[in-house]
């Protein structure tokens, strides 16, 4: 049989992430031992931006590969925006990696990080339940290495151990219900399962275990149980990237198989959503509030977050993608903002994440401090920064269409207006680091310091990003246009 | 000889439902993997009866069955190696032994 390989030519990101990969492995293992070594992260860095940049044009709609792989403007949209948190993730990532215990492994989370962007890029632009699944595990197996990447020290080997078992435990479940889908349809093919899917008993059970297993990914509420942990325990420079990158890329998904594959079936998603939305924002922000371990109180905040991601998939418009890039976009850079200074912090001070140790940190690194604040902000949307802009298209999409007058549209208002009150909530939590950096008195605050250049350059990117996404409508209207194309 | 589809489906639930009851009530890491796998197999089983009974035609079924083994596989390998590094972390395999963090 002959394969057309012009059909790879539809896969750009997937076929440059694969070069990458084969690129760090080769960087790897020529400068094991020698100068060039400290040319290794630039390198990485630099062909991730042409990696960005080589896929930032508009894509095509294509569908190859026998039907399995899908491609089109908003699929294009979400893996330029996951491809440049990685990058930001790569930048910062330099300070940790030169730390000693992890000097000589710098080569492997490069190779790691590619391999889960691969996967996460699978998953993104599959049309098929078996691409799904497969890119699905390409993206969750070798996170659970990068969670467990500092191997000396307990922490990192206690939530490597969490993340792989529920990760595991949560595929299982997913598995679980496909094959009940399997069963009801007889067959995988996202567009075959949509046209011939009925509500019946067997396919609701199949969408709630299936629901189930992305919902560990994302972390929504009745499944985020190993969140905190994880977060907590993992390298911060991880934990940035799982909480933007790996959560954007599986609440796309989800979003895209829940309005494509499930569309019959959209009342009994919608209910579950309307509970699991509400759950996750409301837990996550009242178990915030009491956190004092700053990368802890990040988990639960990244948990709410999750819940006003899903909040745009359930107006099921043509919006609702949109809003959930765009969202996730102002998302990748706030967070990342939040993590480069949470990691450098970390490094020139012992590996302190207490948020008692931040008292007083205006006085001694202002600058930081002020980066800190706008980030902080941002994630809880006062307005001239995105995450405003964010959290109103994502209401939008919410309610867009709804009628007032029926139960639904009734129970769509009436999330949104939970999630509003919510909003309030998160700001006090968040801006009690705010005070606890200017306002509360410290004898000794942590000592000035001077990061390094990359982390200087991450930073810059964040807080370029959190202002222009904010004050520019006009990326807002490019997702909206590639998304509608 | 024909067995109803109803026998495979009672196996499957009920290897499914075991997974999920050790999952949760075991305290050691191996026997949670073990679980793991319990509940992986019922997906399969669910897979390749399906396939078999419902839609003998096509091999859709029977392919999903054998990536999710080898996936499953690759997912053991990444655990085993995770939970040595807890047993020399902790010296020990016990879930009630490793809770440094706590809410």
């Amino acid at each position: 049989m002959n394969i057309d390989y012009s059909q790879f030519l539809n896969m750009v990101p997937e076929v440059t992430l694969t070069l990458l990969l084969v690129i760090a492995f080769i960087a790897d293992f020529c400068s094991a031992k020698n100068t060039l070594r400290k040319w290794f992260n630039p390198l990485m860095c630099v062909l991730m931006l042409v990696h960005v940049l080589v896929n930032l044009g508009p894509t095509a709609a294509a569908t190859t590969f026998g039907g399995m792989y899908i491609t089109g403007p908003s699929i294009g949209v979400i893996k330029s925006i996951l491809a440049l948190g990685t990058l930001i993730v790569l930048i910062q990532a330099k300070e940790w990696l030169s730390r000693e215990d992890t000097a000589f492994k710098e080569g492997e989370f490069y190779m790691l990080v590619f391999s889960t962007l691969l996967g996460m890029n699978m998953m993104v632009s599959a049309n098929h339940f078996l691409l799904f699944f497969l890119g699905l595990e390409m993206a969750s197996v070798p996170m659970a290495c990068l969670v467990a990447f500092d191997k000396y020290r307990h922490n990192s080997a206690e939530a490597g151990a969490k993340f792989i078992l529920t990760a595991t435990f949560s595929s299982g479940v997913m598995l679980f219900g496909i094959s009940f889908l399997y069963g009801a349809v007889g067959t995988l093919y996202f567009n075959d399962v949509a046209a011939r899917i009925t509500t019946s008993p067997l396919t609701i059970m199949g969408l709630v275990f299936f629901f189930s297993g992305l919902g560990f990914k994302i972390s929504l509420v009745p499944f985020h149980f190993w969140t905190a942990d994880s977060y907590q325990g993992a390298p911060t420079t991880v934990t940035g990237y799982l909480s933007v990158v790996s959560k954007g890329a599986a609440a796309f998904t989800l979003c895209a198989i829940l309005m494509k594959v499930f569309a019959p079936m959209v009342e009994y998603w919608q209910y579950l959503l309307y509970i699991v939305i509400v759950l996750s924002i409301t837990v996550a922000n009242l178990f915030a509030i009491r956190q004092t371990d700053l990368k802890r109180f990040m988990a639960f905040s990244s948990i709410s977050q999750a819940g006003y991601i899903m909040l745009a998939v359930v107006g099921n418009s043509a919006m609702s993608v949109t809003a959930l890039s765009f969202y996730v976009l102002v998302y990748v850079v706030a967070n990342m903002a939040v993590f480069s200074i949470i990691s450098v912090v970390e490094e020139h001070n012992d590996g302190t994440v207490n948020m008692n140790s931040y008292d007083g940190f205006y006085k001694t690194n202002p600058r930081l401090a002020f980066l800190m604040t706008l980030a902080l902000f941002s994630l809880g949307g006062i307005p001239p920064f995105a995450g405003m802009f964010s959290k109103f298209f994502v209401f939008m999409a919410a309610v867009n269409g709804a009628d007032v007058t029926a139960t639904n549209g009734a129970l769509a208002y009436g999330v949104m207006f939970v999630a509003l009150i919510n909003t309030v909530v998160s700001l006090y939590y968040y801006l009690l680091i705010v005070k606890a950096m200017y306002i509360k008195r410290n004898d000794n605050p942590l000592p000035t310091f001077t990061s390094s250049v990359n982390t200087k350059l991450a930073l810059a990117l964040c807080v370029a990003g959190i202002v222009a996404f904010g004050v520019c409508s006009g990326v807002y209207e490019w997702i909206n246009m590639a998304s509608l194309m | 000889m024909n067995i109803p589809v109803e026998c495979y489906l009672v196996l499957s639930s009920l290897l499914f439902f075991i997974g999920v009851f050790g999952f949760v009530t075991r305290r050691n890491l191996i026997a949670m993997l073990i679980s793991i796998e319990l509940v992986l197999n019922a997906a399969d089983l669910n897979f390749a009866v399906f396939n078999r009974v419902l839609f003998p035609g096509q091999l859709e079924g029977f392919f999903f069955t054998l990536f999710s083994m080898g996936v499953a596989a690759a997912e053991t390998a990444v655990a085993i190696a995770i939970i040595i590094n807890v047993y020399r972390n902790f010296h020990s395999d016990q879930v009630n032994s490793i809770k440094n963090m706590k809410l």
